[in-house]
C-alpha cells in the first residue's frame, strides 16, 4: 500500500466547513526524560468526514485525540474546534465547548454501571443545561439510532460488550456534536462486535455525523473514507477524502 | 469568565446535582450505609441524650407541679451544740400564725421499736422507726394510700398503725386485710393501711405511723415535735423561709433546720445534667469518627472513580461540577447519617421514656442541631476529596482506567 504524504491533503477541500483543525501541534510530557508525544501535527477535519487515524502503540494517537477533544492543551501550536481557537478559552470555556461540540467514545465504554442505557445516554446531555425530560427524549431517539430501542431500561452491567459500546456511541451522538472522537472503539470487542461497531460508525457518518476514529488496526482505518497514519508523533500519511 | 465567546458552562439543576451526588450511593449501597453509620451513632447519641434529659426534666416539672414547691420543713437539729432533736411544743402553733402559712402538720419521733411479731428478737427492728403524726400528714405531703386507709380522727386514738412503703415491705405486708398485727412498743397494733412512696419525704417510707393520741395513750409518749411540715402560699415561700427558724424556736433559732424538699429533687436533676454533658461529649467523638470515616470513603471513592471523573469532564463537566458532585455525595452521606441518627435517637428516647413512664420530648434544637452538625461534618469531610477530584486532569483520569 502506498499513500501520498502531503501537507495539502491534511486540509479539507476549499469550501467545506472545517470543524476541527490542528496547526503545528506539539505535545511534550514533562517527564524525565521528556516525552515528545506529538512533534508537529497539521490536521483538519471537515464537516461530515469520517477519518481513521492509525498508528502503532505509543505513536501518540491517544495524545492526539485528547488534544483534538480539548481534554489537554498542546505544548505549542494551534487547535481550533467548531471555530474556537482553544488558546482563547479558559478551562470552563473548554468544558462548555466539549458539552456542545464534541462527543467521545472510549475503548473502555465508561458507562455508569448501576444506571440504565437510557440514563447513561441522557448523561451525555447532563452538562448542556437541557432539562431532564428533553434529555431523556433525545437519549431515547439516540438509542433508536444505534439499534438499541429494545434495551432502553437495561442496566449497563446487564448489556453485552457490543451493546455497551453502542450505548457509548449513542451518548456521544445525543447532543448532535460538531465532531465525535473515538479512541479504539473496538479495542475491547471481539471481531464480530468490532465489525458491527465499525458498521454502525459508517452508518451514523452517512447520516451526517463527523467522526475521527483512532485505531491501531489498519484494516479498520483503511475502510474509512479517509485515513491518516501516525508514527512517532507525526502524521506519516493522510489519504484525504477518497470518495 | 467567558469573554463574549458564547461558551458559558451550564449550571446544573438542583435535581441533577442531587442525581450526580447520589451516583456513589447508588452503585455502592453497602459501603455508603457503613460509612454513614458513624454519623448515625454520633447523632443518635446526641439526640437521645438531649431527648432523655428533656423528657426527664419535663417529668420533673410535672412531678413538682403535682407535689408543689411550696412545702417547707423545719426540723430540730440533733447532736452536741446543735440541739436535742426536739422543737418547742408550741412551735406548730407559732408557725401557723405566720400569714402565708396555709397548713402545718407535726411529726413527733416515738422511741419505740417495731417487729413483725413478739417472737422477733429484740434489736432486729429492720430500721423501722415509729412516728406520731397529725391526721393531715398525707394531705400536707401530697402522699397517697397504696392499700387500706390512712389515719383519721377515730383511728388516731386506737392502737392502729399505717406503714410507709419500705416499712410495709420489711414487715412483709403487701395487702391490708385489716387483721394484720405488728408488735409495736411491746404491744399489738393493727395495720390499717400501707402508703405509697413519699416523693417529698422519703424518711417516712421507713416509718410506722401512729396518731398523736395513740402515741400518748398507748406508748406513753410525750408529744414533742421533731419536725413540722408547712404548706405556704407559693408567692411567699422565700419570705416564710426567712422567718421560720426564729418563729419555730425563738430561743434557739440556730438549732432549727429549715428545708424545701422540692429543692432536693431539682438537685438530683442537676446531677443528671453532668451525665448529659458526658454523653454529648461521647456523641461528639462518634461524630468526629464518623466524619473521618466519610472522608476516608470519599478519598477511596475519588481514586476508584477516576474514569468516571474523566468521562464527566469529557462530557463537559467543569471542575466545579465535579467538586460539587463529590462534595454533594459527602453531604448526602452525612445527611442520611444525620436523619438516621435523629430517627434512632428519637426511637431510643421513646422506648426509654416509655419504660420510665415519661412523655417523650425531643427538643427541636436537638433535631435541627443534629442534622446541621452532620451536614457540617459532611462538608468538612467531603471538601478535600472533592478538591482532589476537581483537580484531576481529564486525560490523567481517563488514562487510569
Ligand atoms: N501523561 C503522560 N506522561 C508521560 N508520558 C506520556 C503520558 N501520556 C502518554 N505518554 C507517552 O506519550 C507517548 C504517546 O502515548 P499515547 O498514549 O498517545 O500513545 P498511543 O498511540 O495512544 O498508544 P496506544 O496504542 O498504546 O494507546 C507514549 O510514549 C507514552 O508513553
Ligand atoms: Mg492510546
Amino acid at each position: 500500500m502506498t499513500f501520498i504524504v502531503s501537507e495539502e491533503r491534511s486540509v479539507p477541500a476549499a469550501g467545506a466547513e472545517v470543524v476541527l483543525s490542528l496547526h503545528g501541534v506539539t505535545k511534550e510530557y514533562p517527564t524525565t526524560p521528556p516525552v515528545r508525544a506529538l512533534r508537529g501535527v497539521d490536521f483538519a477535519v471537515a464537516r461530515g468526514e469520517l477519518v481513521g487515524v492509525v498508528g502503532p502503540s505509543g505513536s501518540g494517537k491517544s495524545t492526539l485525540l485528547h488534544i483534538m477533544g480539548t481534554l489537554d492543551r498542546p505544548t505549542t501550536g494551534d487547535v481550533t474546534v467548531a471555530g474556537y481557537n482553544i488558546k482563547d478559552l479558559s478551562d470552563k470555556d473548554l468544558s462548555a465547548l466539549r458539552s456542545r461540540h464534541i462527543g467521545f467514545v472510549f475503548q473502555q465504554f465508561h458507562l455508569l454501571s448501576g444506571y440504565t442505557a437510557l440514563d447513561n445516554v441522557a448523561d451525555g446531555l447532563l452538562y448542556t443545561g437541557l432539562n431532564v425530560t428533553t434529555r431523556r427524549e433525545m437519549a431515547h431517539r439516540a438509542l433508536l439510532r444505534v439499534g438499541l430501542g429494545h434495551r432502553l431500561d437495561h442496566v449497563a452491567t446487564k448489556l453485552s460488550g457490543g451493546e455497551r459500546q453502542r450505548v457509548a456511541v449513542a451518548r456521544a451522538l445525543v447532543g448532535t456534536p460538531s465532531i465525535v472522537l473515538a479512541d479504539e472503539p473496538t479495542g475491547n470487542l471481539d471481531t464480530k462486535n468490532s465489525e458491527a461497531i465499525v458498521e454502525l460508525i459508517h452508518q451514523i457518518n452517512d447520516e451526517g455525523v463527523t467522526f475521527v476514529v483512532i485505531t491501531h488496526n489498519p484494516e479498520i482505518a483503511e475502510a474509512f473514507p479517509r485515513t491518516a497514519g501516525l508514527r512517532d508523533g507525526r502524521i506519516e500519511y493522510d489519504t484525504g477524502e477518497r470518495r | 469568565m467567558s469573554r463574549g465567546n458564547g461558551l458559558v458552562p451550564s449550571k446544573l439543576h438542583g435535581t441533577d446535582v442531587l442525581r450526580t451526588a447520589s451516583v456513589g450511593l447508588h452503585t455502592r449501597k453497602l459501603r455508603a450505609a457503613l460509612s454513614a453509620l458513624g454519623i448515625v451513632i454520633g447523632i443518635a447519641a446526641m439526640v437521645g441524650v438531649l431527648g432523655l434529659s428533656e423528657s426527664s426534666k419535663s417529668d420533673l416539672l410535672a412531678q413538682l407541679d403535682r407535689l408543689g414547691t411550696n412545702l417547707l420543713t423545719v426540723q430540730a437539729g440533733t447532736g452536741i451544740g446543735i440541739g436535742s432533736g426536739e422543737l418547742p411544743t408550741e412551735a406548730a402553733g407559732m408557725i401557723s400564725r405566720i400569714g402565708p402559712v396555709e397548713q402545718t402538720s407535726t411529726i413527733s419521733a416515738v422511741a419505740a421499736n417495731v417487729y413483725k411479731s413478739d417472737y422477733v428478737p429484740e434489736g432486729q427492728t429492720g430500721g423501722i422507726t415509729v412516728q406520731a403524726v397529725d391526721v393531715n400528714l398525707l394531705d400536707t405531703l401530697a402522699g397517697s394510700v397504696a392499700d387500706g386507709k390512712s389515719l383519721d380522727e377515730a383511728t388516731a386514738t386506737y392502737p392502729t398503725a399505717v406503714l410507709g412503703s419500705v416499712a410495709a415491705e420489711r414487715l412483709g405486708i403487701r395487702d391490708v386485710t385489716g387483721t394484720q398485727q405488728i408488735w409495736l412498743g411491746d404491744q399489738w397494733f393493727t395495720v390499717i393501711g400501707v402508703l405509697d412512696e413519699f416523693e417529698l419525704n422519703p424518711d417516712l417510707d421507713r416509718a410506722a405511723l401512729v396518731g398523736m393520741t395513740t402515741a400518748e395513750e398507748f406508748l406513753d409518749h410525750e408529744v414533742v415535735p421533731s419536725s413540722i411540715l408547712i404548706r405556704v402560699d407559693p408567692a411567699f415561700v422565700d419570705e416564710v423561709t426567712s422567718v421560720l427558724a426564729a418563729t419555730a424556736s425563738p430561743q434557739n433559732p440556730e438549732e432549727v433546720q429549715v428545708a424545701r424538699p422540692s429543692d432536693a429533687l431539682e438537685a438530683k436533676e442537676a446531677a443528671d445534667d453532668a451525665f448529659t454533658a458526658l454523653f454529648l461529649g461521647l456523641g461528639a467523638v462518634a461524630l468526629l469518627v464518623g466524619g473521618v470515616g466519610i472522608a476516608n470513603v470519599m478519598v477511596i471513592s475519588v481514586l476508584e472513580r477516576r474514569s468516571e471523573i474523566g468521562l464527566r469532564r469529557a462530557l463537559g463537566a467543569t471542575k466545579r461540577h465535579v467538586a460539587v458532585q463529590f462534595l454533594g455525595e459527602a453531604l448526602l452521606l452525612s445527611a442520611v447519617g444525620g436523619i438516621g441518627g435523629v430517627a434512632l435517637g428519637w426511637a431510643v428516647t421513646g422506648v426509654y421514656a416509655n419504660v420510665r413512664g415519661w412523655s417523650t420530648l425531643i427538643p427541636p434544637i436537638a433535631i435541627a442541631g443534629g442534622i446541621a452538625a452532620a451536614l457540617l461534618i459532611g462538608a468538612v469531610a467531603g471538601l478535600y476529596p472533592a478538591i482532589r477530584a476537581a483537580r484531576l486532569s481529564p486525560t490523567e483520569a481517563l488514562r487510569s482506567a
